[in-house]
């Protein structure tokens, strides 16, 4: 279980992790770098935005409950940046309302997963985003 | 009894006569202006000188009509008075001989004679001989002479002569009487007219038929006009001999009549009514008249007319006047209010009833004699207060109404009595005062009006005073109920944001807890030994059962407060059965039920909520697949066209669920075995949550179960929602 395929010539797909609680971060980063992604982490909307202009991620997982700028903010204007637009961004919420998932969807995000869920689960959605973007 | 006429034999019957003899006899006739001495002269001469035995001269009547005997010598007198012959028998021999020229001989042997007659001669043999004709006398001669010859010898021939000498004669005496008589005829019928003219009321003759033959001036002035006269007077002539006519006609008979007759007067065309006598006459022989003679009732008729109207009119003043009496009196009596008309002095003339209770004693035996003594004191004491009353006004002033208050007393009661008084004076064209009219007007009543008046009002204002704070409470009250609608709005609205809240701050724990125990059970933290691997898998199963309950608890939260939205779409049923079917496929692998299913093909299309629809059938077949150990699991879709609704009923073969439980189980946690449910995973508000939805969509769940044998669950949805 823990060997996943590699390739050779590239580095492995960079997942920003968006959450302001702490061990919603460290749960998501340690089941992706255990299973083979790497990870980068931001806790507040501010930090998410200076991280990924500055890594250009692969996939962002947000948070949409964030401190200084929220997580739909935040998408926004990612969304509204040329340099950041064709990054994926899973939402990630704790709310289960359906206008939660609406809110997020206009916000600019691809798609939105529900919390709790499995990490298991998780990972599938970033796969599937990274397998719908033309590397 | 048999008298002879007058015989003179004379010496020379025998030889022909001498022209002495003949010239003494036309001396004679001429000398002579009667018939019959003529006649008897010729007879006479004919004895002496013709040989003439007896002789009689018969002579044409004045009508033409018969032959009678005029005188004769040795004939009886009765016989020649009684002899007449009708001359319209031509056939008889002496009318034969009369219209001859020539005398003829008759002769007992017959001769010449066709059947026997009776002449005054008594025989049958004898002469006859005409009377010379005239012009006047047509076919006839004047006359015939009837003689027999003495001896029957023959008769001479101065016989003709004579015949004609007397035949000459008696034309000429008649010619002469004739014209006598006309002249005395014309007199008397102008002495006639004159006399029926004399009479003012108009006379006429009319014959059988009606016609006038001979009418009066003032008959002609009604019922004649002649081509000169105006065509108006013609008209009213023609009106008049109609109605004349009509008249008489109805008054056929033989008795005289009387009767009313209206005509025209042609002149000026007034109406004039006449009474009218009728007298049948006789005109002519056989022939009837009558003779009418109308009197002007015209005048007489006007006069009756006017004293009958006259009459009419006093009748008719006379009821009038007592009707208007008995209309006064009427009004008198109806008004409540007393009425007195007094006399100049002051004494009462006339009263209503209601003035006749204050002022006259009543009812004298009903109260004995004490109150009555006391009715009559007090009777006495209000006439004397009104007398003042109406005298000091009476002389106050020039006024001629006046009015005042005055108090009286009740003669039965002896209350006190306020009365208004409104007095008028009535006076004569020449201007006395011939009476005072006094209306008095209880002021009682006002008194007690005006005190009920003031209640009501004041009840009133309480009223409305109360209806103004009941208004005000109402309005404090709706203010309320908005406010506290206002406030439940923000309750359901805080509650729903609550839930949200209180779901998420859950989640996020929960999160924590199934991620750990995921990293763990991944081996992200390394190896673990079997009984930490079993541990954690039951720390797993127990988060994932509570976070069902929180994903439910939501559900249930959403449709109370509305958040539900319903989607409407087409929606073909079994299609979403195959959909559950094929979701269901894990659960229905792990076991060994036998799964059926049925549709019906007459399942139409649906306009529903697709995703609720879909959450119910699920809900109910995996209910159906976790509480069946063994046998099947069936799902029939039937369409029931009488309500337009599609049934699709869930059976299985399950622990089935008793009747008491029946009624709660589609409460919140109203699982029948909550340790078998836990057992299960189920949270317990599957049914409540299905039921809830069935509703939103205008459908229900039924449940047929008996324990210990299986359980039908039956979703009954409309085929169109309405939202």
């Amino acid at each position: 279980m823990s060997q996943e395929p590699e390739t050779a010539a590239a580095l492995p797909p960079l997942v920003l992790i968006v959450d302001d609680v702490d061990h919603g971060r460290e749960i998501c980063s340690e089941y992706l770098e255990f299973r083979g992604f790497r990870v980068a982490t931001a806790a507040d909307g501010q930090e998410a935005l200076d991280k990924a202009f500055e890594l250009l991620p692969d996939v962002i997982l947000m948070d949409l409950s964030l401190p200084k700028i929220d997580g739909w903010e935040a998408t926004r204007r990612l969304k509204n940046d040329d340099r950041t637009r064709a990054i994926p961004i899973v939402a990630l919420t704790a709310h289960a309302l359906a206008s939660a998932h609406e809110k997020a969807m206009e916000a600019g995000c691809d798609s939105v997963v529900t919390k709790p869920c499995l990490p298991r689960d998780l990972e599938a959605e970033v796969r599937r985003q990274l397998e719908g973007r033309p590397r | 009894m048999a008298r002879l006429a007058q015989i003179d034999p004379s010496p020379e019957f025998r030889g022909g006569a001498g022209a002495k003899a003949k010239l003494a006899l036309v001396e004679s006739l001429l000398a002579e202006q009667e018939a019959r001495p003529c006649a008897l002269f010729v007879l006479r001469w004919l004895v002496r000188h013709a040989g003439v035995e007896r002789g009689f001269c018969a002579v044409v009547d004045g009508d033409m009509s018969r032959l009678t005997g005029l005188t004769g010598i040795g004939v009886p007198l009765a016989a020649l008075d009684s002899f007449t012959l009708p001359l319209d028998d031509r056939t008889h021999p002496l009318v034969v001989a009369l219209a001859g020229a020539e005398p003829v001989a008759f002769h007992s042997s017959g001769q010449g004679l066709l059947r026997p007659f009776d002449t005054p001669l008594g025989t049958d043999s004898f002469h006859a001989v005409p009377l010379s004709r005239s012009a006047e006398h047509g076919d006839f001669s004047p006359g015939l002479l009837l003689l027999t010859s003495r001896g029957d010898g023959p008769l001479g021939e101065d016989v003709r002569w004579a015949a004609e000498m007397l035949g000459v004669r008696l034309v000429s005496l008649w010619y002469r009487r004739a014209q006598i008589d006309e002249r005395r005829h014309k007199r008397e019928r102008s002495w006639l007219f004159g006399i029926i003219n004399a009479v003012t009321d108009p006379i006429l003759l009319t014959d059988a038929d009606g016609r006038i033959l001979m009418a009066n001036a003032g008959a002609e002035m009604l019922l004649t006009a002649d081509d000169q006269k105006s065509e108006g007077r013609r008209r009213a002539v023609a009106l008049n001999n109609m109605l004349f006519s009509a008249a008489l006609f109805n008054a056929e008979g033989s008795e005289q009549s009387r009767k009313e007759l209206l005509l025209v007067d042609p002149t000026d065309g007034q109406d004039l009514l006449f009474e009218v006598l009728s007298t049948p006459v006789r005109i002519r022989i056989g022939e009837a008249g009558v003779v009418s003679i109308l009197r002007n009732v015209t005048d007489l008729r006007r006069a009756s007319d006017e004293i009958e109207e006259n009459y009419r009119k006093l009748r008719a003043a006379e009821v009038e006047a007592r009707a208007e009496r008995d209309r006064l009196d009427l009004i008198l009596n109806s008004v409540v209010d007393p009425i007195l008309v007094t006399d100049p002095a002051g004494n009462i003339v006339l009263m209503n009833p209601p003035a006749e209770r204050m002022f006259t004693v009543r009812n004298r035996a009903g109260g004995g004699a004490g109150s009555s003594t006391e009715a009559e004191r007090r009777v006495r004491a209000n006439d004397a207060v009104f007398t003042s009353f109406v005298s000091t006004n009476i002389f106050a002033g020039a006024s001629r109404h006046w009015r005042g208050e005055l108090t009286l007393i009740d003669p039965e009661t002896g209350a006190n009595v306020p009365l208004e008084a409104i007095s008028g004076r009535v006076s004569s064209q020449r201007g006395e005062e011939t009476a005072v009219v006094t209306i008095l007007h209880d002021l009682t009543d006002a008194v007690e009006k005006a005190q009920l008046y003031e209640q009501v009002k004041r009840h009133s204002e309480e009223l409305r005073e109360k209806v103004r704070l009941a208004t005000a409470e109402l309005a404090e009250q709706n203010e309320l109920l908005r406010r506290q609608a206002f406030q439940l709005e923000q309750a359901s609205a805080a509650k729903s944001q609550f839930l949200a809240n209180v779901s998420h701050e859950l989640r996020t724990p929960l999160n924590a807890i199934i991620g750990y125990t995921h990293l763990m059970l991944e081996g992200v933290s390394g190896a673990l030994n079997a009984s930490q691997n079993e541990k954690l898998g039951r720390v797993d199963s127990n988060a994932r059962h509570l976070l069902s309950i929180i994903n439910d608890l939501l559900d249930i939260a959403r449709i109370e407060s509305g958040k539900l939205p319903v989607q409407l779409e087409r929606v073909a049923v079994p299609d979403l059965v195959d959909e559950v079917m094929t979701e269901v496929e894990p659960l229905i692998a792990g076991t060994s039920l036998a799964v059926a299913r049925s549709i019906a093909p007459d399942v139409p299309e649906l306009r529903t909520d697709r995703q609720k629809v879909k959450q119910i059938i699920l809900n109910l077949l995996s209910n159906a697949l976790k509480f069946t150990p063994q046998g099947s699991v069936s799902i029939v879709l039937d369409y029931h066209a009488v309500d337009e609704e599609v049934s699709v009923a869930v059976s299985d073969t399950g622990i089935g669920i008793s009747e008491e439980n029946q009624s709660t189980i589609f409460e919140a946690f109203g699982q029948a075995d909550s340790s078998y449910a836990k057992r299960h995973g189920g949270t317990g508000l599957g049914l409540s949550i299905c039921r809830r939805l069935a509703t939103i969509l205008g459908g229900r769940i039924t449940l047929v179960s008996k324990l210990g044998e299986g359980s039908t669950f039956t979703l009954f949805l409309p085929r169109r929602t309405r939202k």
